[in-house]
């Protein structure tokens, strides 16, 4: 028989003191810090911040800590905190062209304003375990070198200015900025909502999405025009002080995709555009998000939208991790009373069977 | 108004260098400061800013993600209010950004204020951004073009 099931309150405490046994792992090995996971794991602290849509490193170490690694579970509880406090507003729009610059590659050209910088990259290394990084490394100290003052323009600006890229969409005066975390998600969506959910989306989604876009499901000849890595500075205008109030800087990765042209009877051809933004150093997240937003454009570019990753409603959908993981992982929560009923269901469609398909002598004895 | 623009300039001046700094160097150089009589008119409340980008960089905004921040507001006997706003969920700090705020708009402080706590602090900040940015610049490649048929 199966009953609806009451109780297991002592086993789920248990389960929760082993757990936190199971985190801390062998107490004889010294116990991780938050600063050692944001100095030394920063590239998934910066995952977290990004998927867990709240810019707080120290925090971000503490959701990989108490998750045991999990990204997703830190996901999760970063997204859980940031429903505990208040919202004072929104900060004026950053400025990526002001980006203190620590890395900005090109595809496209290799002359541009400000030179190729590659940073701190995985580029280039021949994905080599080195055995070295086991125990005690110290890193010799970076080289130096003059920087200059020169600007660092983006590219797609410096491409706009012959009118051979569309230029960015302008807003409609008064136009308010959507926001997802307040309004239900309608279709069709606009391009600051989508922009929204694919910054908070799922990594390795969008990888999957923007490479079926390369692969042929929604082709748009995509070059990298520019993807920049750096500190960009925060200003709010808060009421109460009556002008925009400087907060401090945050770590932004920056794509900027550069796509098949386009052109029409009454416009002259030129490149279109899908555009990637994350916090901290993100740069397969912004490459697929540039990917993706240029694919989510096809109605609007007059493009027949057949794939994946055209399908808005599709993209937007799946893109959250947080949601996603809900909605599977609740398939292991109790499910007696649901699963009762199928089974009595079954069993009723199988004896009907059997019936059915019961020798007719049987039938005949029966009858 | 030139006069209300140049404070207020001053002051966004003062708290662009305050927000990089750690509450504890604002304290430290705080410390050797005469403070006049002051008191917290807001006490240091934490919370959250959206953060927004703009399409491709210069278009409409959108919303990215959300900060947390901390603030605060001071006033000193004297009546000028100060106003401390920083990125983090460091409430002290907060409150120290907002008394070096209205020590800045006090005709008696700020000068001093400006010297003693603010420029030094403004040159530690451009210290470490001119060594990121020579590391950075160390990162810059050189093009040279290869002769076809040679080597």
């Amino acid at each position: 028989m199966y009953v609806a099931v009451k109780g297991g309150e002592r086993a789920i405490e248990n389960a929760h003191r082993l757990l936190a046994n199971a985190r801390r792992g062998d107490q004889s090995v010294p116990e991780v810090t938050l600063d050692q996971i944001s100095e030394q794991l920063g590239l998934a602290v910066d995952r977290v911040m990004s998927e867990g849509s709240l810019y707080d490193r120290e925090l971000a170490a503490l959701a990989i800590k108490q998750a045991r690694g999990d990204l997703i579970e830190a996901i999760f509880l970063v997204r859980a905190f940031r429903a505990t406090l208040p919202r004072f507003g929104a900060s004026e729009p950053v400025d990526t062209g002001a980006m203190r610059v620590q890395r900005r590659v090109s595809s496209t050209f290799k002359d541009i304003p400000g030179g190729q910088i590659l940073g701190p990259t995985f580029d280039y290394t021949h994905r080599l375990l080195d055995p070295s990084l086991a125990d005690g490394f110290v890193p010799e100290a970076p080289a130096t070198a003059e920087s200059s003052t020169a600007p660092t323009p983006r590219v797609t600006d410096i491409l706009g200015r012959d009118g051979l890229i569309e230029s960015s969409p302008q807003a409609e005066d008064g136009a308010s900025v959507g926001d997802l975390t307040r309004e239900p998600l309608n279709f069709p969506a606009d391009r600051d909502l989508r922009l929204q959910n694919l910054a908070r989306g799922d990594e390795g989604f969008l990888l999957a999405m923007g490479y079926s876009t390369q692969r042929g499901y929604g082709r748009n000849h995509p070059f990298a025009g520019e993807i920049r890595f750096g500190e960009v500075e925060v200003e709010f205008s808060a009421e109460d002080v009556g002008f925009a109030v400087p907060l401090g800087s945050i770590e932004l990765t920056e794509c900027q995709m550069v796509n098949q042209f386009k052109g029409s009877a009454t416009e002259a051809p030129c490149f279109t555009r899908g555009y990637g933004l994350a916090f901290g150093q993100s740069e397969r997240k912004t490459m697929s998000m540039a990917l993706v937003d240029r694919a989510l454009r096809a109605r609007e570019l007059g493009e027949e939208a057949l794939a994946p990753a055209q399908d808005e409603e599709f993209v937007m959908s799946h893109s959250d991790n947080v949601q996603a993981t809900g909605f599977v992982e609740h398939l292991k929560l109790p499910h007696y009373v649901d699963f009762q009923s199928e089974l009595g269901l079954l069993r009723k469609l199988r004896q009907e069977f059997a019936e059915a398909n019961a020798p007719d002598a049987m039938k005949e004895a029966a009858e | 108004m030139t006069q209300q623009n140049n404070q207020q300039a001053q002051r966004k001046a003062a708290m662009a260098v305050l927000a990089h700094a750690e509450a504890g160097e604002i304290a430290a150089r705080l410390r050797a400061f005469a403070l006049p009589a002051h008191q917290d008119l807001r006490t240091p409340e934490n919370g959250l800013v959206m953060l927004r980008g703009r399409v491709g960089g210069d278009g409409a905004p959108f919303n990215l993600g959300e900060a947390t921040v901390s603030r605060a507001a001071v006033r000193l006997a004297s009546g000028e209010v100060g106003f401390g706003y920083t990125l983090g969920r460091d409430g002290e700090k907060a409150r120290l950004i907002a008394l070096c705020d209205a020590l800045v708009q006090s005709r008696d402080f700020s000068a001093s204020v400006e010297r003693d706590v603010i420029a030094p602090l403004r040159e530690q900040l451009t210290i470490r951004r001119k060594q990121a940015a020579a590391e950075t610049a160390a990162t810059k490649v050189d093009f040279y073009t290869m002769v076809r048929g040679e080597g």
